[in-house]
């Protein structure tokens, strides 16, 4: 906060740098007993030819500097501009927000109250509801999901069958309301870089890759370290968001320098939570994103019916 | 009485002027074809947009724009104090220096090292050589104006005056940091005090390096080449020193809307409303110098450069003093309306003033009386014209249309388009901007042409200083 003291100071040098403005003109435009006559060339030469007109300054322009002086002073008056001094208004650009958002909330709030209350499914299966949810996900998801959703290199597809924590509408919501934050430790010290390649050869290999059988085997031997979070079986565990190892899916690229990272350095990814949208927002977000994977259509929709 | 001008180092100056303009907008063209067609940067690091947008903006201000200041000061201060410039051996360092801080820019910008700082992204090191460097300049300048042999301080020698010592102060201030190592440093400042001091350095390169700098030059070469008077001496006292004092205030309007206090942004508003008054005081003595000698503007392309340079000055210290109102920057802000106003300065303002000076000034550093071809002069001046036209028209529109795009609201309060449908509008206006800086570009390179066929036979011989003449 502002000290009294530092307040004047800023008062004081605004208001002097604008007087002094006023005062530049009236000193410059006075008449001198010793000048020559208006229009003509004064007797200092430079360079040979250079030389100056004593001419007035042009009326119009001094009329546009003094409104601007005129302008300053006002303006000083009503908003805030002398530290803590003036602001008749009262204006910041705090309230500004403030009231410009509170009438946002007022025009639009019929909107949202027409699909309050409505179940996730429900709403992914009312056109309206999932027009008005994809104006929310080009606002607020695009950018890492893409405007597709079909995500990109550390951004989940948002379009498939293939869900880190799970697709159905109740965990949804919990993903966009709280966020999510996945993090696989960095397994580069503990395999060794032998180690290392072994698992990796395995991993891949699950999705079909190949490799020298030798490396898949001692891999498949080393992957009791990665059970715990990913399963005995590979298929990870939605409970915890990590990932199916089996399906050729891959968050961070399933190339062999990329799994290669993923096991010696680790991932840490994170999606920021959302609530403050609010949880009429959210549920139909969650219907938007729920529709991409399960694409409308009446037997779609029946069969996703419980 | 065998005293002569010292013309080597402003030779030197002009002709570098040339070079890194090339430069600085060929680099500039890539980047904006790189706009257009983002595969033009081959996955090389250092070919990438980020590292050498800054060199292209360090380029086109620092040494095309500071060779050409730096030089015509040095020629202008000689002339006009009627002595030999102070300090051979210290003017020739400021050469050699200043292209050593250029070097030093063209290779660790795009290594991708920098401070971060707009326009002053140089690391460490380096900025101390431009403090070295700077401090010599000063020293030349004002040593001249010392011994000068004339009572009267010519208009010109002001304007570069508070050029030279307002760039020390901005500089030395907003580059203080912590080094950590030699590529590597960190602000002295932290938060909203360092985006403060960044804008305060900021807005005022543009109003003592690209400006008063640039007033300098013009209040040399436009009465010179109109042989005419300046209009009025009352007009650039007052605008000079308005200029000068209400300049320094301006920079938090490149804050609008941010965490820096309200009465910062608001101080920085009304100041900038106020600028424009002393901005055109600049235009008018610029531009009435030219009463009585209108004819003159059919037949010389030269003055046409200038007269435009001054109507694109008018031109944008009109547009920025708008663009400070918060509710038009709210429109503005973040637009490629920026651009369109920084280069209706950089190209129709200082390049066409440099440019035109240069025209006035190079046949008369080689001896001669006027360029090898008049008509390329003329050929350069339309295809720069044309070439600014259409970029700054583009980038209005281009501008404008961003600024509806990003604020255009559905009926359900949701925002109409997404970050990307508003890039994918602008491609068209892309490409055309691509078109006029490419023109502007192809002027430079007439040029070249033009001042390599002026200089290549001659061997300019010292001038002799002229006396001052008497009563003055």
């Amino acid at each position: 906060m502002m000290t009294h003291g530092l307040s004047l100071f800023v008062a004081i040098l605004s208001i002097l740098n604008v007087l002094a403005c006023g005062w530049l003109i009236w000193w410059t435009a006075r008449s001198r007993p010793d000048e020559v006559k208006q229009g003509e060339v004064i007797d200092h030469v430079w360079d040979g030819d250079l030389q100056e007109r004593n001419n007035p300054m042009p009326r119009w322009w001094l009329i546009l500097f003094f409104l601007s002086i005129g302008f300053c002073f006002v303006y000083f008056l009503l908003y805030p501009a002398l530290g803590t001094f003036g602001n008749v208004l009262g204006w910041s650009k705090a309230n500004q927000y403030e009231s410009e958002m509170a009438e946002a909330r007022r025009e639009y709030a019929p909107v949202y109250a027409a699909f309050a209350g409505r179940s996730v499914l429900e709403l992914s299966r009312d056109p309206k509801a999932l027009a008005l949810g994809h104006s929310l996900f080009a606002n607020n998801c695009v950018q890492c999901h893409g405007s597709d959703g079909r995500g990109a290199t550390g951004f989940p597809n948002l379009t498939d069958q293939d869900w880190l924590y799970g697709g159905d509408p109740d965990t949804l919501v919990q993903t966009i309301t709280n966020g999510r934050e996945g993090v696989m430790p960095a397994l580069g010290a503990v395999l060794g870089e032998q180690g290392v390649t072994e698992v990796v050869a395995y991993v891949r290999s699950l999705s079909g890759a190949k490799a020298p059988a030798d490396q898949i085997e001692a891999g498949k031997a080393r992957f009791v370290l990665c059970a715990a979070c990913h399963g005995a079986d590979a298929k990870g565990n939605q409970a915890i968001g990590a990932p199916n190892l089996t399906d050729d899916i891959w968050l961070y690229g399933g190339s062999e320098k990329a799994v290669r990272t993923t096991v010696t350095n680790g991932r840490h990814g994170q999606m920021p939570s959302h609530k403050w949208l609010g949880d009429d927002r959210i549920r139909l977000l969650a219907a938007y994103v729920y529709s991409l994977s399960h694409p409308a259509g009446p037997s779609a929709g029946e069969a996703a019916a419980p | 009485m065998n005293e002569t001008y010292n013309d080597k180092v402003v030779r030197q100056f002009a002709i570098m002027t040339v070079v890194w303009g090339i430069v600085g907008m060929a680099v500039g063209v890539l980047i904006a074809a790189q706009l257009y067609w983002p595969a033009l940067n081959f996955d090389v690091p250092w070919l990438t947009y980020s590292r050498l947008r800054p060199l292209h903006t360090n380029a086109v201000i620092f040494a095309f724009g500071g060779c050409a200041l730096i030089g015509t000061s040095f020629y202008v201060v000689q002339r006009t104090c009627h002595v030999r410039l102070f300090g051979d051996r210290l003017a020739a360092f400021v050469f050699w220096g200043w292209q050593l801080v250029i070097l030093g820019a063209v290779v660790t910008l795009p290594l991708g090292i920098t401070q971060s700082k707009e326009y002053a992204e140089l690391e460490w090191p380096i900025d101390l050589l431009i403090t070295a460097v700077w401090v010599a300049y000063a020293v030349v300048f004002f040593g001249t104006m010392a011994i000068r042999r004339v009572q009267h301080i010519y208009v010109a020698n002001w304007f570069y005056g508070a050029f030279i010592v307002t760039i020390a102060v901005l500089h030395i201030f907003n580059n203080l940091a912590v080094p950590v190592s030699l590529t590597k440093s960190y602000s002295l400042y932290s938060g909203v005090v360092d985006a403060m001091m960044q804008w305060w350095y900021g807005h005022n390169a543009v109003g003592f390096f690209l400006t008063a700098g640039f007033l300098g030059m013009m209040y040399y070469f436009v009465p010179k080449q109109a042989q005419r008077p300046i209009y009025s001496y009352r007009l650039s006292v007052v605008h000079f020193w308005a200029l000068i004092s209400v300049y320094m205030w301006a920079g938090p309007h490149h804050l609008h809307y941010t965490s820096l206090p309200d009465w910062v942004q608001s101080i920085g508003m009304a100041f900038s409303i106020l600028l424009l008054a002393p901005s055109w005081g600049g235009m008018i003595n610029g531009i009435m110098t030219l009463s009585g000698a209108w004819y003159k503007l059919r037949t010389d392309p030269i003055l046409k450069f200038m007269i435009v340079s001054l109507s694109f000055y008018g031109m944008s210290t009109f547009e920025g003093p708008m663009m400070s109102i918060k509710t038009v920057n709210a429109l503005s802000h973040y637009t490629d309306w920026g651009i369109a106003h920084v280069h209706s300065g950089a190209l129709g303002w200082v390049a066409m003033m440099t440019i035109g000076s240069m025209y006035y000034l190079i046949p008369r550093l080689f001896n001669r009386t006027q360029m090898h071809s008049v008509r390329l002069v003329e050929v350069h001046f339309w295809t720069s014209t044309i070439g600014v036209v259409l970029y700054i028209a583009a980038m209005w529109s281009a501008g404008v249309m961003q600024g509806l795009m990003w604020r255009a609201f559905n009926p359900d309060g949701t925002l109409t388009y997404s970050f990307v449908e508003g890039v994918k509008a602008t491609y068209p206006f892309y490409l055309v901007r691509l078109c006029g800086g490419s023109l502007f570009l192809v002027g430079m390179l007439i040029m070249a042409y033009n001042v390599w066929m002026t200089v290549r036979n001659e061997k300019p011989a010292p001038v002799a200083v002229m006396p001052a003449a008497v009563g003055v």
